[in-house]
């Protein structure tokens, strides 16, 4: 744990730093704090601040960078011809890593003494029975190049280590002697303090922007695999989805987007208008009381997880709807097969969704301005006229947007599909019949023994890019137009 | 005050159009009317002046009932509106606003073209048979309201696109399009220049020969130059009331000429 030390080391130097800027300040003003350009406690931050955060940083960057660094460096030590037939470079590697590993245990534990671990030879000791000994267990007999490699490994890894200390410790006092030589009572420390928390927020925004690129480009490349190995046209235009393991699969988008375009939309069926006409009651006409219990109420339905609605559509839903339409049902037709469905699925991810349009049309049709709602009062219009003819059309684009919103957490909705719809991917207009959506064949095809080679597998990222692209676009449509319309009241 | 110039006035009397009888209204624990009784009389044009927060707005309200609106709001005593109580359990608001229009302080055109602004009122109550009849209303309600050269060429361009004294006469052309019998109007000029202002009150002065039109206005000239009575109001009492040139050259009470010759406001 040599890093948390460091860290707490720096944490100590930094609140030390802060308590002697603050004291230098305060001395170079003679005691007068009205003397000094900034509050004392301005002068003791930029101080304190100085000396841990450039440090900091460094720190974070070393820690990434450095296993990445030793890592190309150890694979360039094995000769190609050193892999064996049925193995990859990568395979190796994580041996290299373990053996690694293991000996650093070794010597944690005391089983083995520093010296000892770096000067073990594979044809003089079985390190896969003394790995095992500590609990380490190898897959197969430790080879002696890769044994060396791990010695590499380990040495490379001290020194890394022995410098980073060395550079970050550097880094925190020349921080501290540079800032505390700095002040003095005309030193601006309020601004460079205000700098900084500048910076410290840009690094905010910029890794959580940052990490959706990252997102979106290990999607791509793994996408780009997928097409190497795949036909784009038969994934983009085929109509049959029929994964197997032979490699003749045919991995086409269409039936799954068919399911999930088919359920989404059942869905706002459901929850555009029971959401829609809830957040009229709310706004226009519930009296204060009754808002005030009836909108957190409404609002629960939000916090539930989807997984119990899951369950909700596969035991009281499906088994419902069964029923009803199935063979011995009350209407005695023999339309549906079993309880899941496109309907089950659709009507219950409709109730999940009922409190989001709700309360997004809510927030929207109460920032109608209420002078517009007088105006048509005061000419003898009813209050449905009203809504009808001044508040709606005046929310409608808002309105729009919340249920494209509503449409894209539909198209990315998992559990409800997977507990209600069923895992049959085909065309079908039949609403009783069962099919499948994007999100449900991403998780089947990504579970269980995978290997990240085969296309049937690299299918679910290309099928997460497309969600990922259609989602992101009706997001953007959606926030497009909620935004134009938040223009005209301002 | 000597700039003044008073309305020649009728002398004949005239019928009593709405009667409030010890009214009173509160917001909450707010008493903001406090034992108000006013006669509004038919074919007149009244005036409500007195400082700002003094409760005019909330008073012209209770005349149509937009105060039940507002939730926190109770307005008790009678208001008779041609010796019905409008406060009674059998009178529709809605009806009773159509009867009793408003023009609001702030402008408020609805989100739609200009025809549809001002056609709006006819429509709802069915006033005109064909879509010929409804384009002769809406002209005619610009034209009193005094805007109709400017906006005839656009009439389909949206309502909220005007500017805030266009908007201000479009809801005054409005709320005369569903020909109401009394108008009230909740300064209607503050946001107009002089000329627009001088064509609104000619519009006033016209309306008086078929209807009751009530005015809250902060200009003592206005009030002066438009009305034949006039109500001071101060802290939510009714202080004065009683003919304009009366009030305006002769008031009984000192509060009352405190504030007309500028002392309190
Ligand atoms: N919706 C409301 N809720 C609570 N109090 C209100 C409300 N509307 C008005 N009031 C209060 O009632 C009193 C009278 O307000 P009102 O709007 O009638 O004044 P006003 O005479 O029209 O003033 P101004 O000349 O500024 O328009 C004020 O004290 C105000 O604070
Ligand atoms: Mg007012």
């Amino acid at each position: 744990m040599p890093t948390l030390w460091l860290v707490i080391a720096l944490l100590a130097l930094s609140a030390l730093g802060f308590v002697l800027g603050r004291q230098r300040a305060m001395q170079s003003a003679g005691g007068d704090t009205r003397a000094l350009h900034s509050l004392p406690i301005y002068y003791g931050l930029n101080v304190g601040l100085t000396a841990l955060l450039p440090a900091l940083a460094v720190l974070l960057v070393w820690l990434f960078a450095q296993p990445m660094f030793i890592e190309n460096q150890i694979s360039d030590m094995i000769p190609a011809e050193l892999i064996p037939e049925n193995s990859t470079r990568d395979l190796v590697m994580s041996d290299v890593r373990r053996v690694a590993a293991g000996l650093d245990l070794a010597v944690e534990q005391g089983a083995l003494t520093e010296t000892a671990a770096a000067n073990l030879r594979a044809e003089l000791t079985d390190v896969r029975a003394r790995l095992g000994e500590i609990g380490v267990a190898l897959g197969s007999d430790v080879r002696p190049e890769v044994l060396d490699a791990a010695q590499e490994y380990r040495k490379m890894t001290a020194t890394g280590n022995t410098v980073m200390t060395i550079v970050v410790a550097l880094l925190a006092l020349g921080g501290l002697a540079v800032s505390y030589a700095r002040t003095h009572k005309d030193y601006r420390a309020r601004n460079v303090v205000e700098q900084g928390v500048l910076a410290l927020l840009i690094l905010a925004a910029s890794l959580a922007i940052l990490t959706t690129v990252g997102i979106v480009l290990s999607m791509l490349f793994e996408t780009m695999n997928f097409f190497s190995l795949h036909q784009w046209v038969d994934f983009f235009f085929g109509t049959t989805w029929a994964p197997n393991f032979r490699g003749d699969s045919e991995l086409s988008i269409l039936p799954l987007l068919w399911g999930t375009l088919y359920i989404s939309f059942i869905a706002l069926l459901v929850a555009v208008p029971v959401g829609l006409f809830a957040a009229i009651y709310l706004s226009e006409y519930a009296s204060n009381t009754t808002r005030s219990i009836a909108k957190p109420l409404l609002e629960i339905l939000a916090g539930i997880p989807t997984i119990v609605y899951g369950l909700f559509a596969l035991l009281t839903v499906g088994p419902l709807l069964a029923g009803m339409f199935a063979k011995g049902g009350l209407l005695g037709v023999e339309w549906m097969a079993g309880a899941t469905s496109v309907l089950t699925a659709g009507v219950v991810m409709g109730i999940m969704l009922i409190p989001f349009v709700s309360s997004l049309s809510d927030d929207i049709i109460n920032a109608v301005p209420q002078t517009m709602r007088d105006g048509s009062l005061g000419l003898g219009a009813t209050r449905s006229e009203t809504v009808r003819q001044v508040v709606l059309p005046a929310a409608l684009p808002g309105i729009v947007g919340a249920v494209l919103l509503a449409a894209s957490r539909a198209i990315g909705e998992t559990m409800i599909v997977v507990m209600g719809a069923g895992a049959i991917a085909k065309f079908s207009l039949n609403p009783l019949e069962s099919m499948t959506t994007i999100t449900t064949r991403i998780v089947s095809q990504l579970t269980g023994d995978t290997d990240f080679a085969s296309p049937e597998t690299l299918v679910a990222f290309a099928l997460g890019l497309t969600l990922f692209v259609l989602t992101l676009g009706l997001n953007v449509l959606a926030l497009y137009i909620v935004r134009k319309y938040r223009e005209q009241y301002e | 005050m000597n700039d003044m110039t008073f309305v020649e006035r009728t002398v004949d009397t005239r019928q009593t159009k709405i009667a409030a009888k010890n009214v009173q209204v509160y917001y909450g624990e707010t008493h903001a009317i406090k034992d108000v009784n006013v006669e509004i009389e038919d074919k007149t044009v009244t005036a409500f002046i007195g400082p700002s927060g003094c409760g005019k707005s909330t008073f012209l309200r209770c005349l149509n009932r937009m105060n039940d609106t507002i939730d926190i709001c109770r307005v008790q005593g009678d208001i008779l509106l041609d010796g019905e109580d409008i406060y009674d359990k059998r009178v529709d608001p809605v009806q009773l606003r159509a009867k009793v229009g408003m023009v609001f302080q702030k402008p408020n055109p609805f989100p739609k073209s200009i025809y549809d602004n001002v056609a709006y009122g006819p429509r709802i109550h069915g006033l005109a048979k064909n879509k010929a009849e409804l384009d002769e209303i809406v002209e005619k309600s610009l034209r009193r309201g005094a805007i109709w050269d400017e906006v005839k060429d656009r009439l389909d361009a949206p309502g909220t696109g005007l500017s805030g004294g266009q908007q201000q006469r479009l809801c005054i052309a409005r709320a005369v399009a569903t020909e109401p019998e009394v108008l009230l109007m909740d300064e209607p000029c503050s946001a107009l220049d002089p000329i627009a202002t001088a064509q609104v009150e000619e519009l006033i002065d016209d309306l008086r020969q078929r209807y009751s039109v009530v005015i809250v206005t902060h200009s003592m000239q206005q009030a002066a130059r438009v009305s034949q009575k006039t109500a001071f109001f101060h802290l939510g009492n009714l202080v004065e009331f009683g003919e304009t040139g009366q009030i305006f050259t002769n008031p009984e009470d000192p509060r009352t000429e405190s504030y007309i010759t500028g002392r309190i406001g």
